[in-house]
């Protein structure tokens, strides 16, 4: 909301530089957001980084009056002209605007002298220029008369400004029309400072002065709902508490005066016509909105008779014409204004059509009325009306506050309209506004803000803000707030206030001094940090990407629509989005791998080499009967959020440099070793692999990571027709994704170590030739088993195919080592179990040992 | 003879004076002092001699053996030595060079910043606790002081799950695991974070988006005040961004009262006011905090004539583009290796 501080000053004496005014608002809870100064100097300490606009220098732009236009003797568009400015001669300049005739005299005009900074009126945007002395068509000119754009008022450049004819000459323009503008935030709690009276309130409880409320401002006066020219009814209390209405007769409507165009546009409103500037200016004053109806519209609609308002809900299909033009129909809960012949306006929103002031509106019945704000925002929201009047009714007004404000607008029809007032007030007032009484006590304060106040120093702080204030009993307070303000509601609110005014800087900071809860931890949490940070250390690149995804977007995962939907393929129905940001971000995502697959391709604009994780929730419609951990009973049909792992590697193992590094690209052992030591630092003892086929993975290159029997998930090579839907270069990509809380349940922080002997190994090599069909995992399994406790390790050091080997058979070669933890063992003990691992590998996979020998 | 002697050892140290290498080294060993070296081939000549100079002939003999002996391990150590700095110098290695660096992974900033803050509270004695992301309007706002259509909702843009029966919607700000907190942990007292993924739907710009992480804080307590809200948080913004004045000032959540904003002194210019970092003001935004609202505290299940407590929230995308000088949210969403890479 702008708040010029001219207007301020109305109702509010300014004891404090502006911006350290604004800073006492905004540490209040009213934050200033922004201070424009117009045509005036900025206070000093914001110079460098916000001065912003033009300052209008006192000694030579000055309030200047029209002696004379005299005709240009080279030129007819153009003027001679001799302005008076209070000093002892007048300044004479060339002029070519419009609004100044040949003949014309007495206009109060704005005049710039020469060496002016002024905005270039004659360039697009904000140019700063110099005023310089010239010859415009052979007359000297060293002035010039100033239009609002070259004062960076506005981008009018038209005509120069006529000020108004009250307008001091010989002032500097920067005292009679300069100002400063703040922008204040305001919050939902703040709707009482909606105004400026409202943030001038807040200014006098903040600086210790007292507010300037107009001479007619009583929020006592009551009418009656039946008055001589209207009468007023309300068929449902809570949605409209109360009604009044005002009339005003013989209105001229004519353009508003300058000072009151100026306010408004100030305030960032346009002006459009006196009467109805007059509600926008009390609105914007007082924050009350108001609204002017054309009365004899009214009377004709009632036929003659005197017009009967009924506020109602809507009736179903109900339908009106707003006065932007548009047909709209209405809902059962929003609030309308009626007369005999149905709508005439939108309660707090909008009038119709057919009963707005025109031009030729001679009679105004100027309607002053509260509604219910849940009712308001509703209706606001559906209708896309959204106006400074509905922000305002939305937030909520005490119907007490209805009458003062419209008085304030009537007076003003009457000064700048020529209107007379109708003395009598209609006013209907169903249901009056509640004013709460709130005990606080000393030790409320003292337990919430962790500070001592005396009865007196509270009372003291909350009398500033026009609070009511009794001492019932030694160490309590009762405290009323004022009509104004209907966001006080229990002791809590007291004490916002109470530690607003007092100051929250005053506030000593204190550690907690109060027992711990019993500490838990969080071991699910912390087993994702391990795991993250192995990946980590295994050059893996951690990413976080969007939870919104397209339905198609997943189902491209998998290379035709036949194929089976098995994890993490998409199985179940999306959680999708009532109000999708756009079609890519409709639904929650089943799978973390598109979004893996969207990074690398995005990134492999730029580069060889991706190598990527992933760990993040997914979003599974939930069956009946499912549970999550922390569930609670009325989560049961929320959807279940598991957490995910997913991995992608593509390009070469590293980049080339100017040393012999390994460049080969990425493939499927990559992958498969980083989950093998993945699941040694995560102590995974029954970690296995096994063949598994997936639509998604490339035939024969596709693997299930199990955990016991458990499959934790899948991965592999990508399918080459998936990486060609993400246009992914002809290149191994490897994927996989795992469902993180089951490979985490298995992980043991108390794993056993193995003791180290002290004796020395046996180390034998053996190399065996196998059918093609036996898989390595089966092959080493059987070694592992039968070497027994003597055998430390077995590890795979070769794999071989082709000659000398028959078709269909692979060699794999072995490094065995034999150790006892309590003995040498001897050359031949060892020959003995390497032996007794032999004969069982041929005899139950028809091993053939091909070579064997000392390591 | 003892002139053969000398003369002998004479020339043959002359000669190992020359000699420089091990190869003319050992030449020069058997030459003269091996088994068939002049040395021993004067020894030979002792059975020629007269019994009364023998004597003095193996003495002679004796001490020249000794010295060439001598000479000759000198020299086997000076040779060393030579060869040693020789084999040093050769093929100095441009140290300019770039070495071979290992690939690193690195975490991702966001959840960097999230370790950074939970290891920040940890030491305060809060546990980490996750909640859910897709809530109802009852957990998210209700229970938060925030009926539907209220004012406060102006303030969370909301994107709704469609088809389901009660409103469903994702959470627009961590919030909600206030009431799960406190429900779980009633009826001990409460000292949790509680982080994760939030959606508003916003434009996206590099100032919004639609999705980001907040860490929401919440203490429940017997005597628990303002004062405490004040030096926790004055703490945690000492150990994130060091020793800088700290201010608080009123704001306003439907679910705290009385509410207070905390800046820190800006990091760029001190206070001074001259960047746009802290838009001109010399003070950064940090978070949102305020003394839980007796109607919440009782929707956790609290009676708040005997307890209460402070929350507070926090963006870590935020706090990690203040301390890396980060000037566009999406840099976090983008996963673009070139930035995350610089982690
Ligand atoms: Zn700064």
């Amino acid at each position: 909301m702008k708040v010029p501080v001219s207007w301020l000053q109305d109702f509010v004496d300014l004891t404090l530089p502006i911006p350290e005014l604004a800073e006492k608002l905004t540490f209040a809870g009213l934050e200033v957001e922004d201070i424009e100064y117009i045509g005036v100097p900025p206070a000093s300490n914001e110079q460098d980084a916000n001065a912003k606009g033009l300052v209008w220098a006192r000694d030579k732009i000055f309030v200047a009056q029209l002696i004379e236009a005299l005709p240009h003797p080279n030129a007819d568009r153009l003027k001679i002209v001799r302005v008076a400015y209070g000093a002892s001669a007048p300044a004479e300049m060339v002029t070519g605007a419009p609004n100044i005739n040949v003949g014309d005299s007495g206009q109060k005009v704005v005049l710039a002298l020469e060496g002016s900074r002024l905005y270039d009126g004659h360039k697009e945007g904000r140019v700063f220029m110099t005023l310089k002395k010239s010859k415009i068509r052979g007359v000297e000119s060293a002035a010039m008369v100033c239009s609002e754009k070259e004062l960076g008022l506005s981008e009018e450049h038209e005509g120069i400004i006529i000020l108004p004819d009250d307008a001091p000459v010989g002032t500097p323009l920067a005292d009679y029309w300069g100002d400063v503008v703040l922008t204040v935030k305001i919050n939902p709690n703040f709707a009482r400072a909606q105004s400026v009276l409202g943030v001038a309130r807040e200014v006098a409880a903040l600086t210790g002065q007292r507010v300037r409320l107009p001479q007619t401002w009583d929020t006592q006066e009551r009418g009656a709902p039946e008055t001589a020219f209207v009468n007023i009814e309300i068929a449902d209390a809570r949605l409209c508490p109360r009604f009044a209405a005002l009339l005003i007769r013989g209105v001229k409507i004519k353009p508003s005066p300058q000072w009151l165009q100026q306010r408004l546009l100030r305030a960032g409103m346009r002006p459009i016509n006196n009467v109805v500037d007059i509600t926008n200016y009390v609105m914007l004053g007082y924050g009350k909105p108001l609204h002017a109806f054309d009365y004899d519209a009214l009377i004709a609609r009632a036929n003659g008779g005197v017009p009967k308002i009924l506020v109602r809900p809507a009736r179903a299909g109900e339908q009106m014409q707003t006065l932007d033009g548009q047909l709209r129909s209405f809902h059962a809960h929003d609030i309308l204004v009626t007369d005999a012949r149905g709508p005439v306006g939108i309660g707090g929103i909008m009038g119709g059509s057919e009963t707005e002031v025109s031009d030729a509106t001679q009679n105004v019945l100027l309607e002053s009325a509260i509604f219910d704000f849940i009712s308001i925002r509703r209706t606001t929201a559906e209708q896309k009306l959204p106006s400074e009047a509905a922000t305002r009714f939305g937030r909520g007004i005490p119907a007490s506050q209805n009458i003062a404000p419209a008085r304030v607008a009537a007076a003003l029809m009457r000064d700048l309209a020529d209107g007379t007032i109708e003395p009598t007030l209609a006013d209907n007032y169903p249901l009056p506004q509640t004013t709460p009484t709130i005990d606080v006590t000393r030790r409320d304060v003292k337990r919430i803000l962790g500070i001592e106040l005396t009865l007196a120093e509270m009372e003291q702080l909350l009398r500033a803000l026009d609070f009511a204030v009794t001492a019932p009993h030694a160490d309590t307070l009762r405290v009323t707030p004022p009509d104004y303000r209907a966001d006080v509601e229990g002791t809590a609110d007291v004490l916002e206030e109470l530690v607003r005014l007092y100051g929250f800087e005053k506030i000593p900071s204190v550690l907690m001094a109060d027992a711990l809860p019993p500490l838990e931890g969080n071991a699910a949490l912390e087993q994702e940090q391990t795991a993250r940070a192995i990946l980590i250390e295994m050059g893996l690149q951690e990413i976080v990407t969007y939870a919104f995804t397209q339905p198609a977007h997943e189902a491209r995962l998998a290379p035709n629509e036949r194929a089976e939907k098995i994890f993490p393929l998409p199985q179940r129905a999306y959680v999708s989005i009532e109000n999708p940001i756009s079609a890519e971000r409709s639904a929650l995502r089943q799978t973390l791998l598109p979004n893996l697959l969207d990074i690398a391709a995005s990134n492999l604009r730029h580069t060889k080499r991706v190598a990527l994780f992933e760990i993040g929730s997914v979003f599974l419609t939930r069956h009946a009967g499912e549970t999550q951990v922390g569930d609670l009973p009325e989560d049961a049909s929320l959807p279940l959020e598991p957490r995910r792992l997913a991995l992608l590697l593509t390009g070469p193992r590293a980049l080339p440099t100017w040393q012999t590094t390994d460049v080969a690209p990425f493939d499927f052992y990559d992958l498969k070793g980083i989950l093998e030591e993945l699941g040694a630092g995560l102590h995974l003892d029954e970690l296995n692999f096994a063949a598994r086929a997936h639509p998604m993975l490339h035939p024969g290159r596709a693997a299930e990571m199990r955990i016991g029997a458990e499959s934790v998930g899948v991965f592999g090579e990508l399918h080459p027709l998936t990486r060609e839907k993400w246009a992914l270069p002809a290149q191994a990509v490897l994927v996989g994704e795992f469902d993180l809380e089951k490979i985490l349940a298995h992980t043991d922080a108390r794993f056993i170590i193995q003791p180290i002997s002290r004796y020395p190994a046996v180390v034998q090599d053996i190399a065996l030739w196998v059918d093609e069909s036996i898989e390595g995992a089966r092959v080493e399994q059987l070694i592992r088993q039968t070497g027994g406790a003597l055998l430390r390790d077995a590890r795979l050091f070769d794999v071989y195919r082709g000659a000398p080997l028959p078709v269909g058979k692979k060699s794999l070669a072995y490094t065995l080592t034999f150790q006892a933890l309590d003995h040498v063992l001897s050359d031949a003990d060892a020959g003995k179990a390497r032996d007794k691992i032999v004969n069982r590998l041929t005899r139950e996979i028809g091993a053939e040992l091909r070579r064997s020998g000392a390591g | 003879m003892s002139e053969n002697a000398t003369a002998l050892q004479a020339r043959a140290l002359a000669r190992l004076e020359t000699i420089w290498d091990n190869e003319q080294l050992e030449a020069w060993r058997v030459e003269y002092i091996g088994r068939k070296g002049a040395v021993n081939a004067l020894f030979e000549q002792i059975s020629a001699l007269p019994h009364t100079e023998r004597g003095a002939f193996g003495k002679t003999a004796n001490e020249l053996k000794l010295a060439l002996e001598a000479a000759f391990n000198a020299k086997i150590g000076a040779i060393k030595q030579i060869e040693l700095s020789k084999a040093l110098e050769a093929e100095p290695l441009d140290v300019t060079l770039p070495g071979r660096r290992p690939s690193r992974g690195h975490i991702h900033p966001t959840i960097q910043t999230l370790q950074e803050i939970y290891k920040i509270f940890g030491e305060m004695g809060f546990q980490v606790y996750r909640t859910r992301q897709v809530e109802t309007d009852i957990m998210n706002f209700q229970l938060l002081n925030i009926p539907p259509f209220h004012p406060a909702r102006d303030n969370w843009s909301t994107f709704y799950v469609a088809g389901s029966d009660e409103k469903v919607l994702l959470r627009t700000h961590t919030s909600p695991g206030q009431i799960r907190a406190m429900r779980a942990a009633y009826p001990n007292p409460v000292r949790a974070i509680l982080p994760g993924l939030c959606y508003r739907y916003e434009q996206v710009s590099a100032r919004y988006e639609i999705q980001f992480n907040q860490v929401e804080g919440i203490v429940v307590g017997h005597n628990i005040t303002f004062g405490n809200l004040k030096g926790t948080l004055t703490e945690f913004a000492r150990r994130m961004f060091g020793e800088r004045p700290v201010r608080f000032y009123g704001d306003h959540f439907p679910f705290t009262e009385p509410s207070a904003q905390m800046d820190v002194r800006c990091i760029i210019c001190e206070g001074r006011g001259t960047d746009a970092l802290c838009k001109y003001t010399g003070w950064l935004e940090i978070l949102g905090s305020g003394m839980v609202h007796p109607q919440v505290l009782r929707n956790g299940g609290y009676d708040p004539n005997e307890w209460s407590g402070f929350a507070f929230g926090m963006g870590p995308e935020r706090i990690a583009m203040l301390k890396h000088g980060i000037t566009d949210i999406r840099n976090f969403w983008n996963n673009d290796l070139r930035f995350l890479e610089q982690f």
